[in-house]
């Protein structure tokens, strides 16, 4: 907890997208997040490594509330993006959701075509004025989730009809359709091919240039490659959070080093 | 006495399948020196595979033979009763069911003592009172035993005394040469676990190409008799006519059109009850209800599944009737001072009614394919900032709709087919009209009314019953099909 505060004011307060403090999450009995601390810069790719079942996806899903659909989930503590408090009453998860976009660990297209796809954020939130808009967000989403040039003859087809790493390209592309400011991923890369992965890495840089983008990975040279930040994740616990080369090259804690020498998996 | 020949047959043919089976486990270990390790299969394998040589071939040929032999004995000892008996305004059936009868007589009166087997045989109705000696017993005969009858019925007790003698030895033969088969060919390298397989195989394949043959049989014995009908009746009537008239003095007017109309009437009107109601209750139910709704309100909708139908029809005719003629009907006393509604029965109240009963069939075949679509498309959608509501319509809903319109389809053909509701709640009256406040009819109601009194199994009158039935059957066979080809088609584009 100490090396936390250090960290803490190295931190540019002025550009922090999103602060949480003391959350807690429990499944049931089941305390899966224990007291995270956390601050996710504007602008900047920030990494969640750790082993299996360490709590890297639940505490993404804190951030755009996708908790709340499990009934027996509870989160305690507080979520500010942008300086709300996202567990307020007022605020609506649906809103944040539109704010905060999210993709998922497994590809989940929805029984729709392609086109249907990505059309379905823009479609509902009215971002498009007409047809042409909206050819236009649905093409641009598909390119820049690097899917454009396979999937361009068939926009009609039914999206579950792609390969695992299509489909999970599209759903990316559907993420990135609706224009989030933060942007979640869940293993995006788990099951593409390294010529798509770097296709993603790449689109995951040019994102950064506006959004903030937090991804959970597993590989250790993908979280070196794409993030500055790093979270390294242990049975719940926040242990390290800084610098990705400090992280890799430096880490302060020991559970850190076991885990990204390969150690702890 | 109490197991007759046939029963100690089947005794028999256990003992035998028992014995064979320890046998041939005893002969497996034995073979083996006591090590299983160097069986091919566990020992018990052998001792099921000589229980299944033993005991399917000798019980298959024994159902066989029970089946036959009363039809070949029947039709044997037709041929003693001389033509003129049959033709005076008899019948075969009749006929037969009497020689039958003559012939448990005399079986009951040896039993008791009342004859011997010997006189039972030789008696002649010129000298001794058969219908006294029967009726001594307690075989009590409408009539007089005339000589033929008797004599049929002592051919037809010795034939299927010597029948039975033959089934015996045959099946009894099959179950000894099985076990002996079986025993002999087991050794360490028999491969017993593989022939247990494929008799298992074997038997599963026999039940399901007998529920097959059965619906099959069903079908043509249909065909027959709705063959028989055309042969008495203009087909063209039946399917192009204008009315529905039968007079039990012939010449009736038989035509479906007007009974397929209100059969179709009632159940569309039945399906824009049930499928919007069950449907928004499944999707309340299986979306929006918390965990303790669920679980009261899913067994309850259930119960509303277990009702008979016959209740469905009274409360059809004793609530739902007289409420809507209080509204639309009783003239100034009613609700809307309108005269539009005479009698209970009518279209809308059958309708109505129906698709009551349909609401939990709709409700609980969408529920269990609403939540059969997966979690993960739902977060998808909430992911991107889509409301609840937003992600039934464009998400679920979609998803599940094939499962959906094959449940609507399914609840169509069941309300083709349903029958007391529309005997109690829909009327008598054939008629094509739009007016919905009216009695009609339908083709289950037809077949109901056609077929109860006295009927003549030789008339048009009655037998168009077969032809409305096969249509029936053919018309939800059609939607089935049609059900599954949609499924499947929308399957081929989503999966
Ligand atoms: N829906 C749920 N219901 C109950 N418990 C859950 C649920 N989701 C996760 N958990 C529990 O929470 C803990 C953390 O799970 P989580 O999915 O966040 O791990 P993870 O770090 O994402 O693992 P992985 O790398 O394998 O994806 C685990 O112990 C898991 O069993
Ligand atoms: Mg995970």
């Amino acid at each position: 907890m100490n090396d936390m505060r250090v960290l803490e004011r190295d931190v540019d307060t002025d550009a922090i997208k999103i602060a949480a403090r003391g959350v807690q999450v429990f499944y049931g009995d089941n305390h899966a997040i224990k007291d995270v601390d956390v601050d996710i810069q504007d602008k900047t790719v920030t990494a969640f490594i750790g082993p299996s079942g360490c709590g890297k996806s639940t505490f993404l899903r804190c951030l755009n509330r996708m908790n709340d659909t499990i009934d027996i989930c509870r989160v305690e503590g507080n979520i500010h993006i942008d300086g709300e408090d996202i567990y307020d009453r007022r605020v609506d998860p649906v809103q944040l959701r539109a704010k905060v976009g999210m993709v998922f660990q497994k590809p989940n297209p929805f029984p729709k075509s392609i086109y249907d796809n990505v059309a379905y954020g823009p479609r509902i939130h009215g971002l498009a004025k007409n047809k042409a808009a909206l050819d236009d967000i649905v093409e641009s989403a598909l390119r820049r989730a690097a899917i454009w040039d396979e999937v361009k003859d068939r926009l009609s087809a039914p999206g579950t009809g792609l390969s695992g790493g299509q489909q999970q390209r599209l759903c990316i592309a559907r993420a990135v359709a609706t224009e989030p400011e933060v942007l979640l991923m869940d293993e995006p890369c788990s099951a593409l091919d390294p010529i798509a992965t770097a296709q993603v890495e790449e689109l995951i840089d040019e994102l950064r240039q506006n959004y903030s983008v937090v991804i959970v990975t597993h590989s250790m040279q993908q979280a070196a490659r794409v993030s500055q930040k790093t979270a390294f994740f242990h049975l719940g616990n926040l242990v390290e959070y800084g610098e990705t080369g400090t992280i890799f090259t430096n880490p302060e804690d020991s559970r850190t080093e076991s885990y990204i020498t390969g150690r702890i998996g | 006495m109490a197991l007759g020949l046939t029963g100690y047959v089947i005794v028999a043919v256990l003992l035998l399948t028992v014995t064979a089976f320890f046998m041939a486990r005893g002969r497996a270990n034995v073979s083996a020196g006591g090590d299983i390790r160097l069986l091919h299969s566990l020992p018990n394998y052998y001792g099921y595979n000589a229980a299944m040589f033993t005991a399917v071939p000798a019980l298959g040929v024994f159902a066989i033979w029970m089946l036959a032999q009363p039809l070949m004995i029947e039709n044997s000892v037709f041929k003693l009763i001389p033509e003129q008996m049959v033709s005076e305004g008899s019948s075969r059936g009749l006929v037969m069911s009497d020689v039958r009868r003559v012939a448990e007589g005399l079986d009951i009166a040896v039993e008791r003592g009342a004859l011997t087997a010997e006189e039972a045989n030789s008696i002649r109705t010129e000298f001794r009172d058969v219908r006294e000696i029967l009726g001594d017993v307690g075989v009590a005969l409408g009539s007089n035993v005339e000589a033929e009858v008797l004599y049929a019925a002592q051919e037809y007790r010795s034939r299927s005394a010597s029948g039975t003698f033959g089934m015996t030895i045959v099946v009894l033969g099959l179950a000894l040469i099985g076990a002996a088969a079986s025993l002999f060919v087991t050794n360490a390298d028999f491969r017993a676990r593989n022939t247990v397989e494929r008799g298992a195989l074997v038997l599963l394949i026999l039940a399901a190409s007998l529920a097959i043959l059965t619906t099959v049989g069903i079908v043509l014995s249909m065909l027959f008799e709705t063959f028989n009908f055309f042969r008495m009746h203009p087909w063209t009537d039946f399917f192009f006519g204008g009315s529905w008239a039968p007079n039990f003095r012939g010449n009736s007017d038989l035509s479906i059109l007007p009974l397929l109309w209100g059969t179709l009437y009632i159940s569309i009107i039945a399906l824009l009850v049930a499928v919007p109601i069950g449907l928004f209750a499944a999707i309340y139910l299986s979306e929006y209800a918390g965990p303790k709704v669920r679980s009261a309100a899913k067994p309850l909708l259930e119960i509303l599944a277990g009702i008979p139908t016959i209740v469905y029809g009274l409360f059809a005719l004793l609530t739902v009737g007289p409420a809507l003629v209080s509204v639309f009907g009783r003239g100034e006393e009613g609700l809307l001072g309108v005269e539009w509604m005479s009698g209970a029965t009518a279209v809308l109240t059958a309708g109505l009614v129906m698709g009551i009963m349909l609401i939990p069939f709709v409700s609980s075949l969408s529920d269990d394919i609403i939540n059969a679509v997966p979690q993960a498309m739902r977060d998808g959608s909430f992911g991107l900032g889509a409301t609840h509501s937003e992600t039934i319509r464009q998400v679920v809903l979609p998803a599940a709709l094939p499962g959906i319109v094959g449940a609507v389809l399914l609840a169509a053909s069941r309300a083709i087919g349903e029958t007391m509701i529309v005997v109690l709640g829909a009327g008598a009256i054939a008629k094509f009209s739009l007016n919905p406040l009216e009695a009609m009819t339908t083709i289950t109601t037809r077949i109901v009314s056609q077929l109860t009194g006295d009927t003549d199994f030789a008339s048009p009158e009655t037998l168009v019953a077969f032809a409305l039935g096969l249509t029936l059957f053919v018309l939800t066979l059609g939607l089935n099909v049609l059900a599954l080809y949609i499924v499947r088609k929308y399957r081929e584009q989503y999966e």
